[in-house]
């Protein structure tokens, strides 16, 4: 097989994961669209490992690194997710702008507690 | 024990004592008292035990080196010849008296001893700077004492006048010691070494590359420390400090240092005539322009302390015509006369309640109150004017003597106009001094008023002492043909023209003083009360130190001092307007360029420190403005900028490939 096939494959599936990461706003469906990206990166290693030929076979051993350190990363990011939900009633990525600088400057750390509880 | 052993606790027993004051000064105030007399009388003791076995003509040279000092080593070194062992007499005999009369002044004093502990240490410089071989030891002593007279005029550091006259006095004295080093230094360069006597003996053989140069600094420090024109000013206003410490200050320590040290290195500054004539010139100013201003001064211890700076003149003209016998026989006659004084001044002001001659001139019956400090200071203020056979008479004639000596050209290597200069002038401050001393006099103890209030009779402390110094004063003079053979051996008598001359001149100043102190006496003197303390049954030092505050009555017409001077008057009572004309030409360019700098830091420095704040400050507005909150936004911007780089990078690496 060309190796243009599983390239091509590798980098819609990268655009579809950054325009999800990028573009969606609910949470979960972020987590999912970095899974997308991250199954790119993954494709590209299995295909360029067979091109190559490689005696060790490390894109296939990289893979099974990245597969495991993604479901690690999945299983904490959803359990974020979750406890969000269940303090804010909502996983809009939109909403979640605690972190944000306070319009007026010189703004007391008290404000921005009060946001904060606000916000909760 | 040996008399280097001896000679060596002389100041090592005081500064003991004076650690040991300090140290448990507040723990056992019931040891402070013992502390601080028993070492310095012990200190006299020895101090006249060395001079015994001295014996006048033997110089006992004893030192010893701890550490190897470089090029020039620095030797802790005794050299004792006759006039180290009288002086050193003189000091722990006068700093004895002050300790004693201090018991009583001080009695109730708060910090008295720290005080006490600071007289010690002070005597103990001084004793330093007497025996000393080397004139870096000597160094050291001498800057102790610079630091104790601060302390010690600053005592009632409460009041304004007192913090502003220990730093003046302190300051002023400086401002002679940095030249003083330099002049040690050169001093040093020149010689090879520190020691006295490898000095001397360099100067004797003529191995002194620049003796002007040197003279010049060293006389420069001389000036401040003996107060000699024209760093004369700190002398009158360190009245600030407690009666006991001018005592000290004016007879045996610190003032005397300086006459003392020129003594010892006489040769080195007789090696250059422009430095005797500079030295002749200053002491001839001193004399006459303290004399007059002792005539105006109002304060009782101003005019005492005025008639010291006179005193130091005669004592540097001594030297300046190459006589340093006559120089320390006046010093040490001065020593005992000007210490009463001061001693018995403290009294008078303790009994009159106010330190102000006007205000005294109004109060009868002062002399019944205080018999003890009336008589004793009679013969003081005679032994000042010089009037025979008191001591003053006979150690100013030997100046005199000196004076005129060397006017006529018999003595070589001196310039003779350096003797007509300290000639003339010293007849005519015999005349001055006769005059203040008899207005003083008059003023304290012939006042007409009400009657001074009775505070019965003083501590035996304190009058006890003035009888002690007034036999030095009143017989010591008659020594004169013994002291010879401890000095250089040079006749001290007096002879029969300076010696009407002298008389003369003072009789006529007194008789004149005293016809117009009874013309004014005798017009009606205008009924003003005149300001006293408000306790003036307090003990001594408070009375004294409220007394500092009191504001001095206007221009009394009926002053003898006013009539004598007349125009004159206004600017000697101002002490020449010297201290005005020091604030114009250093202190105002001082304060200027202070300003100066203070622009400097406050306008252009800490402008640029602003700019860098308010840089930092808005380019973190700036970024502070991108932080939407919106986690999305962040990774938009991180991929536009990885973007841009993976572009740059492949661009650069093709460019440079193409290349």
């Amino acid at each position: 097989m060309h190796l243009a096939y599983p390239a091509v494959l590798a980098a819609l599936l990268f655009c579809v994961g950054l325009y999800g990461v990028l573009a969606r706003r609910n949470a979960i469906l972020v987590l999912m669209s970095v899974e997308l990206m991250l199954n790119a990166v993954n494709l590209n290693l299995v295909a360029f490992d067979v091109w190559l030929r490689d005696a060790l076979h490390a894109g296939q051993a990289l893979t099974l690194f990245t597969i495991a350190i993604a479901a690690a990363e999945i299983g904490i990011g959803l359990a974020i997710v979750l406890m969000v939900y269940r303090n804010r009633g909502t996983s809009d990525v939109d909403r979640l702008r605690d972190t944000a600088e306070p319009a007026e400057s010189g703004a007391t750390p008290e404000s921005t507690d009060e946001k904060a509880e606000a916000a909760a | 024990m040996t008399t280097t052993t001896l000679a060596v606790l002389v100041p090592v027993l005081p500064f003991l004592g004076a650690a040991a004051g300090l140290a448990v000064g507040r723990t056992a105030p019931g040891f402070v008292r013992p502390l601080a007399v028993l070492p310095t009388l012990a200190a006299a003791v020895l101090a006249v035990l060395v001079a015994v076995r001295q014996g006048g003509n033997t110089v006992i040279e004893a030192s010893t080196q701890l550490t190897p000092t470089g090029s020039v080593p620095i030797t802790l070194g005794l050299h004792i010849d006759g006039f180290a062992a009288l002086v050193a007499v003189l000091v722990g005999v006068v700093a004895s008296c002050v300790q004693i009369y201090s018991t009583g002044y001080l009695r109730e004093d708060p910090r008295y001893a720290s005080y006490a502990a600071l007289v010690s240490l002070f005597t103990a410089a001084m004793l330093l700077v007497v025996y000393s071989g080397d004139l870096m030891v000597l160094l050291v002593g001498w800057e102790i004492m610079g630091i104790c007279s601060y302390f010690l005029v600053g005592h009632y550091w409460e009041t304004p006048e007192a913090r502003s006259a220990s730093l003046k006095a302190f300051l002023v004295t400086k401002l002679g010691d940095v030249p003083f080093l330099f002049g040690l230094f050169a001093l040093a360069t020149d010689a090879g070494t520190f020691r006295i006597d490898g000095i001397l003996s360099t100067v004797a053989s003529g191995g002194l590359d620049h003796p002007t140069l040197v003279a010049l600094l060293l006389l420069a420090g001389v000036a401040g420390k003996s107060a000699q024109f024209p760093l004369h000013t700190w002398l009158p206003d360190a009245m600030a400090g407690p009666t006991p410490v001018s005592a000290l200050i004016h007879a045996a320590t610190m003032v005397a240092a300086g006459i003392y040290f020129v003594a010892r290195l006489l040769p080195v500054f007789a090696a250059s005539a422009a430095a005797m004539t500079v030295l002749a010139v200053m002491a001839a100013i001193t004399m006459v322009g303290s004399a007059l201003a002792a005539l105006a001064q109002d304060d009782i211890k101003r005019v005492l302390a005025y008639s010291t700076i006179g005193q130091l003149g005669y004592m540097a003209g001594a030297l300046a015509v190459g006589d340093r016998g006559a120089a320390v026989f006046h010093l040490l006659s001065h020593a005992a006369f000007k210490a009463l004084l001061f001693l018995a001044a403290g009294a008078v002001i303790h009994a009159a309640g106010t330190n102000s001659l006007t205000a005294m001139s109004r109060t009868g019956g002062l002399a019944k109150r205080i018999p003890d400090a009336y008589w004793t200071m009679t013969v003081a203020l005679l032994a000042l004017a010089a009037i025979p056979p008191f001591a003053g008479f006979f150690s100013k004639e030997a100046v005199l003597v000196a004076a005129e000596h060397t006017a006529l050209g018999e003595r070589t290597g001196i310039p003779a106009g350096a003797g007509w200069t300290v000639l003339v002038a010293g007849l005519l401050t015999a005349l001055l001094t006769a005059a203040y001393a008899l207005r003083l006099w008059l003023r304290a103890f012939r006042g007409r008023g009400p009657q001074a209030p009775d505070h019965g009779r003083q501590p035996i402390a304190m009058t006890s002492v003035l009888w002690v110094l007034a036999i030095p004063s009143l017989g010591f003079g008659l020594g004169a043909a013994y002291l010879d053979d401890w000095f250089d051996g040079e006749a001290l008598t007096p002879t029969l023209t300076t010696a009407v001359l002298g008389t003369g001149l003072a009789v006529a100043g007194g008789a004149v003083t005293y016809a117009v102190w009874r013309t004014l006496a005798a017009r009606a003197v205008p009924a003003v009360t005149p300001p006293h303390v408000a306790h003036p049954d307090a003990e001594a030092g408070l009375v004294e130190a409220e007394a500092l505050h009191l504001p001095h009555p206007a221009e009394d017409p009926a002053d003898p001092g006013r009539a004598l001077l007349g125009p004159l008057h206004g600017p000697a009572a101002d002490g020449f307007r010297l201290d005005a004309l020091y604030a114009k030409a250093f202190v105002r360019p001082v304060l200027g360029a202070a300003s100066l700098v203070r622009f400097l830091d406050r306008e252009v420095v800490d402008t640029y420190v602003r700019g860098a704040a308010g840089t930092a400050k808005g380019l973190g507005w700036l970024v502070r403005r991108a932080q939407t909150g919106n986690v999305q936004t962040y990774l938009s911007a991180l991929l536009a900028g990885s973007v841009v780089l993976a572009i740059a990078a492949v661009a650069l690496a093709n460019a440079f490939a193409g290349a």
